[in-house]
């Protein structure tokens, strides 16, 4: 006999009628002579079939009007023109009184970050955290990417690639999925043999879909964000801007790419 | 795009009522959570995947909210037992000969352990397919094949009144990885 044994895994994709033909009949074959099993089997079928029977009469009942799609939607476009109409008011006020009122305009300029802006501030506060951290930079390791790929993927509802700078000397450490004000979004970290760090962050944007690479240097930290296809993606380092630039331009070539 | 979304999600509402339903125990709670995913969904239309995994997609939202609710709920003190509320959850047509055993089958089901009802859910009721119900559930699927084992024994255990101990009894066959 050179069949491939039964397992239970087999008995639960034939309790869901998902085996191939051939492998339903190997199966079959099995239960005749196993009664145990057999019964076992029949009490899962049964099982899955009154489950089934016990939700179906909910597609019969009215949906609330709480549930209203079509309604939803339309009260979501019109919070979404609401708050974009304000927005052009309150800058044309802020517009006639800033003159006068240079402090006005300050505050405005503070409002929460947007855009590409928004994303530096969120990779160089990751930055800030986990790469100075000695005990568990990242939470994922690279030896285990597809694992750390998977998540990232599932947080993000997008397929996420790893940019390779090997060629610069920089090896893939791994990386996490961290919280922001705009939702989930991965890090990756990159080291050379010399212990500098890089983050690399990504997270889907809200409206803006491509935008060019900008700077937003702080401090120490250097730092290059751009969008693509409707990913952020920011890359910050303690190097020298001129070099990060050449990585970062490196990193949205190998995205565009790949993608 | 409108008339896209509608087109894909709508046909999908029984389904996510069900599910949260048979999660909360709790008809009211369940749709007040599928209206908040549907939110969430209208609201980060553009970051589905395009490969026609709007399903799964949907359905991973509704299972992070469900778990996120009874996480709440299981720290506050007002907890309501689920048993006391299942009269309400799902209604059993009269016509069926058997309803007893309904209830009984849907007592035993929420005993399992939510990680274990949870698969045998979306495997079982909403046919999902075993790797979507992994990545719905952010887990390998091998950890959801042997979550599928454990709830179907021990649902059976429960209903055919056979006592619950911690290593099973029955004739199970080797699972392979």
């Amino acid at each position: 006999m050179n069949e491939r044994p039964i397992t239970e895994d087999d008995i639960n994709g034939f309790v869901d009628r998902r085996l191939d033909a051939r492998r339903e009949a190997e199966v079959a074959a099995y239960l005749e002579s196993h009664r145990d099993v057999a019964q076992r089997v029949a009490g899962y079928r049964e099982q899955r079939d009154m489950l089934r029977d016990a939700f179906a009469p909910i597609a019969d009942e009215p949906a609330p009007a709480q549930l209203d799609l079509a309604r939803m939607i339309e009260a979501r476009n019109r919070r979404g023109f609401a708050s974009h109409w304000a927005m052009a008011a309150a800058a044309a006020v802020l517009l006639c009184v800033g003159g006068t009122s240079g402090w006005l305009m300050r505050s405005a300029t503070q409002a929460p970050l947007t855009g590409v802006a928004a994303l530096a501030q969120e990779a160089a506060d990751n930055y800030t955290v986990y790469a100075p951290d000695d005990v568990r930079p990242v939470e994922i390791r690279a030896a285990d990417r597809n694992e750390l790929l998977d998540w990232v993927s599932q947080r993000l509802g997008r397929q996420v690639a790893v940019p390779d700078l090997t060629g610069s000397g920089y090896r893939f450490m791994g990386g996490r999925v961290v919280a922001t004000a705009h939702g989930p979004a991965a890090i990756f970290m990159y080291g050379n043999d010399r212990g500098t760090r890089l983050v690399m962050l990504v997270r889907p944007m809200d409206t803006e879909q491509n935008l060019p690479m900008s700077p937003f240097p702080r401090g120490r930290l250097n730092d290059y964000s751009w969008a693509d296809k409707g990913l952020g993606y920011s890359f910050v380092g303690d190097i020298n801007p001129d070099q990060l630039r050449s990585m970062a331009e490196q990193v949205s070539q190998q995205i565009s790419s790949s993608t | 795009m409108t008339s896209d979304m509608v087109r894909l999600i709508k046909p999908l509402i029984p389904a996510l009522r069900g599910y949260a339903r048979a999660l909360l125990g709790d008809r009211a709670a369940a749709d007040d959570l599928v209206q908040d995913c549907l939110e969430r969904v209208i609201s980060h239309w553009h970051q589905r995947r395009a490969d026609g995994d709007t399903r799964a997609w949907i359905f991973a939202i509704l299972h992070n909210l469900a778990m996120t609710h009874l996480q709440r709920r299981a720290n506050s003190p007002l907890h309501i037992a689920v048993e006391d509320a299942q009269e309400s959850v799902l209604s059993v047509p009269p016509s069926q000969e058997d309803r007893l055993r309904y209830w009984d089958l849907l007592a035993a089901l929420s005993q399992l352990p939510e990680e274990q009802r949870a698969v045998l859910l979306l495997v079982s009721v909403e046919d999902l397919s075993y790797a979507e119900t992994a990545k719905i559930l952010g887990v390998p699927v091998g950890t959801v094949m042997s979550r599928l084992s454990r709830a179907r024994e021990r649902l059976l255990n429960i209903t055919s009144g056979q006592v619950q101990t911690g290593s099973t009894a029955s004739p199970n066959l080797r699972r392979v990885k």
